[in-house]
């Protein structure tokens, strides 16, 4: 619960008085603050830095350490004051904190040194005040990330590997690391040579070469040495099959590394030598085998795993994709607009090169990146002033605004990223704040089943005074609602379930005796099944028609993490006994007399007016069974 | 070209009233109200000195400006009912202190309001209570303005109770309540009657008592 909320609390338990007349019942005692009231200035020593306060301010967040019963430890006797060990810088901000309600992060100081503070003190950096989270943020991720690459470079190179990995880690881990051992090194040199040589040879086979005797026309080197470009190309293809090949192989998920970037491009560039092999001699169909062969130039692209710069300029220009679209985006809405001005404009002339829109967009685009080639010019008076237009917003468009785009874009990007995380932490904070009223609201349930509201002696006293007076006086409060409205509060789920049950069509009354009902046993838990049995075996009762009550004590262990499932109790079940030192207890459960002759399957008729309902849904190892008790 | 510099530019104008909106919030909440002095308020009150510095000093704490607006008031009221929805009842509370109906509280109201609930006699209490519930303030109560509270008193429920709310809850509540304070059967509720009902009903009285060490 926020911290000033605590300041309302006791007007909101005076404004309760509003409710007294609408209650059908008494209101519940108040919880009896043995504590004296007034307030006190304590002092608090860090490091030689005496600051003092007040008991109220600091009480305001109960679940941190100088809120909590966890600042007793260091409070020193002799001079009377808390005494932390810690930087006097920060506290003042800690300090800060509990005053107004908003954690500032200090800009001069590290990050790590700021969450250490935090973590010591007991204080969620959630928390921290919107004007200095995205600074805390950012520090936060540019630490994480220093110290994610650090501790990468350490696991990347040199560890040895475990002595029992398999030869196919082994030779994965040769192929990702070449500098693990020689033959990896050698065999990353070897690929990376013939890499370069198969690339080398694609070109040079376009260059003229010196016709043969005999012929004047100027041949191409593929042709004149066919052969030998040909048992180039067919070493390297066999090599770069060769690596493909143990890749795959030596991948620890295949499917994985077959939709990577790397090893698609791999194919792409092995792949035209083979369907080179297949495809027939044939003219037509060898014309589109031609343009197959383009793509043997991707094999450059195998260089990326060579080169740590191509990876980044690659990632680069994914990570910047949305930007370039709009950039690309506002350039084809000039080019469109000019091109239909031009070609409107040299519609009339004869034998124009304008022949159609599409046509005019090369004019547009040569003319705005100013190249000018020359190949298509305006021949009308209207054609060349556009003309001139466009060339001199193609100055303004392109080269101007490409800083400023550049600008606005990394601008836009950070406020979209901003945007995000704004909701990212808007989503967390929901998320936070549904918790902390699911805290709540399970805190005040739990504080119920605990029979809180009895003063039943000692044994309760124990766990009772976990609870800040605050907590006490809230439930209080809630308490008295529930008296006002004669509906006690529940969770969803016993709620839902008792929707369901009550929708199969249960009544119950005392002048009939019970009988079975059967087919509606199987509701939605069908560990209700199991309970009815398991009672049905403990149960020892003959008939009757009132209340016949056998106690059955189970263990049930209650684990500290929270009290998730606890329905309402009523504290009317007497039997209930709170065992709290070792923190599980021991419960009575009033089982229903059951006729013997029922059926095991016979369910149990929860009255409307159920006293008391334990439920303990929650499925951990420790429970033994759980248990539905309803009397009649 | 220039329509793209011009998309630009409306953008940037377009921005610019929202940023007066913000200025001129800014200066509004610089207002800030000062109470009186500590004698008045201790004079016109039940509290004591340390107790007026206390609540003060919270109230303060919570509300630098010195006041607290409806918006403020249902916002803190609603985190001590996160089960259900506190702000119709919270709307009723917030006009029951604001003696003055200016839409805000200041720390006398506050102060007052406490006063009669803590410190005051049955009557005042009783009388307290009457205003509460008397929503258009015409010293009646009718039976709309009683529904009105008793759904809001509900809606702080939530939907998960034990028992589930089936039906016209609410209304039921309502009539029973007519049922005990209407005694000339009216269909309205005076004062007189209110506060003659309630004293005959032991359960309340007992009730009252118990509020009074809330501080």
């Amino acid at each position: 619960m926020a911290a000033g909320v605590a300041t309302w609390l006791p007007f909101a338990r005076a404004a309760a008085v509003g409710w007294l007349p609408l209650a059908k019942k008494t209101m519940p005692k108040p919880p009896v603050d043995k504590k004296s009231r007034n307030d006190e200035i304590l002092f608090v020593n860090v490091s030689g830095l005496r600051f003092q306060t007040w008991k109220n301010t600091l009480d305001r967040y109960p679940d941190t350490l100088l809120g909590s019963s966890e600042k007793e430890f260091f409070y020193n006797e002799d001079t009377q004051e808390y005494f932390f060990d810690r930087d006097p810088e920060m506290f003042r901000h800690i300090l800060n904190f509990y005053r107004t309600g908003k954690l500032h992060y200090p800009k001069q100081e590290c990050i790590q040194a700021f969450d250490e503070e935090l973590a010591f003190y007991g204080i969620v950096p959630d928390i921290i005040g919107d004007c200095c989270m995205e600074e805390y943020r950012d520090r936060k991720k540019e630490n994480q990330e220093r110290l994610a690459e650090d501790t990468e470079a350490e696991n990347a190179t040199d560890t040895p590997l475990p002595p029992d990995s398999t030869s196919r880690e082994r030779l994965w881990r040769a192929f990702e690391n070449p500098h693990t051992s020689t033959m990896a090194l050698v065999f990353y040199y070897v690929t990376g040579f013939f890499i370069a040589v198969s690339v080398i040879a694609n070109v040079v086979e376009t260059v003229p070469c010196r016709p043969p005797k005999g012929s004047k026309k100027d041949l191409p080197c593929g042709e004149k040495y066919t052969l030998a470009f040909f048992c180039m190309d067919t070493a390297c293809v066999l090599i770069f099959t060769f690596e493909y090949l143990m890749r795959l192989f030596a991948a620890p998920s295949r499917c994985k590394f077959m939709r990577s970037v790397m090893s698609v491009i791999d194919v792409v560039a092995i792949m035209p030598y083979y369907i080179g092999l297949v495809m027939p001699e044939n003219e037509d169909v060898s014309g589109a085998f031609v343009t197959l062969r383009v793509f043997r130039v991707f094999r450059i692209f195998k260089f990326s795993r060579h080169s740590q710069g191509l990876r980044i300029l690659g990632y680069t220009l994914k990570s910047c994709a949305s930007e370039l679209g709009f950039l690309l985006f506002s350039l084809t809405m000039a080019i469109i607009i000019f091109a239909t001005v031009m070609f409107y404009a040299e519609k009339g002339t004869k034998g124009t090169n304008f022949t159609s829109i599409p046509a005019s967009f090369w004019y547009t685009i040569v003319t705005m990146t100013t190249l000018g080639y020359g190949d298509m010019v305006p021949n009308t008076i209207a054609g060349k002033i556009f003309g001139s237009i466009c060339s001199l917003s193609g100055v303004l468009v392109i080269a101007l605004p490409v800083p400023v785009i550049v600008s606005n874009f990394s601008r836009i990007y950070h406020q979209n990223q901003r945007a995000d995380k704004m909701r990212a932490q808007q989503k967390v904070r929901l998320a936070r704040i549904r918790l902390a009223k699911k805290g709540t609201t399970n805190a005040f349930l739990q504080y119920k089943e605990e029979g809180g509201f009895q003063g039943r002696g000692s044994d309760n006293a124990v766990c009772l005074k976990n609870r800040s007076s605050f907590e006490h006086q809230h439930h209080h409060l809630l308490h008295c609602l529930e008296k006002t409205t004669n509906h006690e509060f529940t969770d969803e789920l016993t709620f839902s379930e008792m929707c369901m049950t009550e929708s199969v069509g249960y009544r119950t009354s005392r002048s009939t005796s019970i009988s079975s009902q059967q087919g509606v046993s199987t509701s939605c838990c069908p560990r209700r099944a199991k309970r009815r049995a398991i009672r049905l075996a403990n149960s020892t009762v003959s008939v009757s028609r009132g209340s016949v009550q056998e106690l059955d004590t189970l263990q049930v262990h209650k684990t500290s993490s929270g009290p998730q499932s606890r329905s309402s109790l009523n504290a009317r079940t007497e039997d209930l006994k709170l065992n709290c030192e070792d923190r599980d207890f021991t419960a009575a459960i009033i089982s229903i007399p059951t006729p013997p002759a029922n059926t095991p399957d016979e369910s149990l008729p929860p009255s409307p007016a159920i006293p008391g309902i334990l439920r303990n849904s929650r499925p951990t190892s420790f429970t033994h069974e759980t248990v539905k008790i309803s009397s009649l | 070209m220039g329509a793209v510099v011009g998309t630009l530019t409306l953008q940037t104008r377009q921005r610019q009233p929202s940023r007066d909106n913000i200025d001129d919030e800014l200066e509004m909440t610089m207002v800030s109200h000062r109470p009186e002095g500590l004698e008045q308020l201790e004079a016109q009150t039940n509290f004591t000195k340390q107790e007026l510095q206390v609540l003060y000093r919270g109230f303060k704490n919570e509300c630098p400006s010195g006041v607290v607006n409806e918006e403020t008031f249902k916002h803190i009221y609603a985190q001590f009912f996160p089960h259900g929805d506190a702000s119709t009842y919270a709307h009723y509370l917030f006009n029951a202190f604001d003696t003055r109906n200016n839409g805000s509280i200041k720390f006398e109201d506050f102060v007052m309001g406490l006063s009669t609930l803590l410190r005051g006699t049955v009557r005042e209490k009783l009388e307290w209570t009457f205003h509460l519930y008397d929503i258009n303030k015409d010293g009646l109560i009718n039976k709309e303005e009683m529904t009105e509270i008793v759904r809001a008193i509900y809606d702080m429920m939530g939907k998960y109770t034990y028992p589930a709310l089936k039906g016209d809850v609410p209304k039921q509540h309502v009539d029973a309540f007519f049922e005990k304070m209407d005694k000339n059967k009216d269909g309205v509720v005076t004062l007189e009657e209110f506060v003659l009902a309630c004293q005959e009903d032991e359960n309340m009285m007992r009730s009252i008592q118990l509020f009074e060490n809330v501080m």
